[in-house]
């Protein structure tokens, strides 16, 4: 199943970081990923941190969702 | 923004679907939602009920479960029978009927076969069980398919030598391909899987509206994402102008994930590739390449043969034909009768992405 809730990095440790999101904490892997902070939001997919989640591409998305009139 | 509470403002997803039916032609439109997430998240959310009726929605072929052969479910079985053998699989791959016996059955019966969420416990179990063969089911599109490479490199480099991969895994573009190119089916539209899109990008579907003329468009698995998603296919099929976009800008980018795309490059070629309801797709699937084919559980002789098995002749579930979006689950006989989440016949209501058993559960 393609989770679409963004999971926020709590810590990072090495290859693997904590997740969270509302209550539920995650291990996952982020070898995928490069350049990743605590506090980024990325998508979970069976342990692994496939993407990070673009905040101002997000933005323009629910900005471009207002228009749409 | 935790990005979901904003993807779901109830005010703006009557407004968007309000505008789809002011702008929707009056000429019957066919859409299919690739992923299996995605025809979830349709009808949990109610999307179908606010848009207009000659809008059709068809659930495509994106539940790695549901286009599993029934082949690849008889040798994962086979591999069960053996008493020196673990067996892992993701949780939904347990019910699914094989000719004549599931895993779950096995299971009952005293085979090993245990459920992961993630292919890094099979590293963990192959080196708690040194005299155990254990073997992972590698069920996927191309989401999973790098989570599958970066374990086989960790298995080479760790050079654990009693865990196998038995690949099923698939690859999208070319499974639309085979649906584009079927007329009876006349698309319209396709909804991109997120994820999917996430690991190779958008390029790879170019071909579709270029070679046979059908919109595309990528799309987040939120209510507001797929409508506008919805609202951007609508707007190529008006304008008479197919193309790829993008709604999803916030986690897919053009290229893709690069490092994702390169372990899979790495650790994988590709295959033809055995497609319940499909049948033999070219260049479809994902086969380890020679540098790690002491991991490859086909070379460990219990595999029969996989032939091109569309689905069992004798059966009158028709997931085969829900795949490929001939009919949808309400026309099987066995829909919501014989065939329930409880008590589910074919992978399409086993499946949590399945199409079926998004319809029983939210229409």
């Amino acid at each position: 199943m393609c989770l679409g809730i963004p999971m926020r990095v709590k810590k990072i440790m090495g290859d693997f970081a904590q997740v969270e999101a509302g209550t539920l904490v995650r291990t996952a892997n982020i070898q995928m990923l490069s350049g990743l902070k605590e506090g980024d939001y990325v998508i979970i997919h069976t342990g692994f941190a496939i993407e990070k989640v673009d905040p101002d591409r997000a933005r323009e998305t629910l900005k471009i969702i207002h228009e749409i009139r | 923004m935790k990005y979901v509470d904003e993807f779901r403002n109830a005010k703006l997803v009557r407004r968007v679907a309000q505008r789809i039916s002011l702008c929707a032609p009056e000429d019957k439109l066919r859409i299919m939602e690739v992923c299996g997430s995605h025809t979830h998240s349709f009808y949990r959310f109610g999307l179908a009920k606010l848009l207009p009726q000659n809008i059709e929605f068809i659930s495509g072929p994106g539940c790695p479960v549901c286009v599993s052969a029934p082949a690849y479910i008889d040798n994962a079985i086979r591999f069960a029978q053996d008493e020196n053998t673990i067996v892992l699989t993701f949780g939904d791959m347990l019910r699914l009927p094989g000719e004549k016996s599931s895993l779950e059955s096995e299971r009952a019966e005293g085979a090993f076969v245990l459920v992961v969420y993630s292919v890094l416990e099979a590293i963990r179990l192959a080196k708690e069980n040194p005299d155990k063969r254990v073997i992972f089911l590698a069920v996927g599109f191309e989401t999973t398919a790098p989570t599958i490479a970066l374990a086989v490199i960790r298995a080479k480099k760790e050079n654990i030598r009693n865990l196998f991969f038995y690949s099923s895994l698939k690859l999208i573009p070319p499974a639309l391909e085979y649906l584009a190119r079927d007329k009876k089916l006349d698309i319209s539209g396709f909804l991109l899987p997120g994820h999917v899109s996430a690991i190779i990008g958008t390029k790879p579907y170019e071909f579709i509206p270029k070679r046979y003329k059908i919109g595309c468009c990528v799309s987040g698995f939120e209510p507001l994402d797929m409508l506008e998603g919805i609202y951007l296919l609508i707007e190529q099929v008006v304008k008479r102008n197919p193309k790829v976009q993008n709604q999803y800008s916030r986690v897919v980018k053009e290229g893709g994930n690069l490092r994702a795309k390169k372990l899979i490059s790495q650790v994988f070629k590709i295959s033809a590739a055995n497609w319940r309801g499909l049948g033999r797709i070219p260049a479809s699937g994902l086969e380890l390449q020679e540098e790690f084919l002491r991991f490859d559980a086909r070379r460990l002789g219990d595999c029969g043969r996989e032939g091109n098995v569309i689905s069992r002749p004798q059966e009158r579930c028709r997931c085969a034909d829900v795949i490929r979006g001939l009919v949808g689950p309400a026309q099987c006989v066995l829909f919501r009768k014989t065939c329930n989440p409880e008590h589910p016949y074919g992978p399409c209501m086993i499946s949590s992405e399945g199409a079926c058993n998004a319809y029983y559960k939210y229409r």
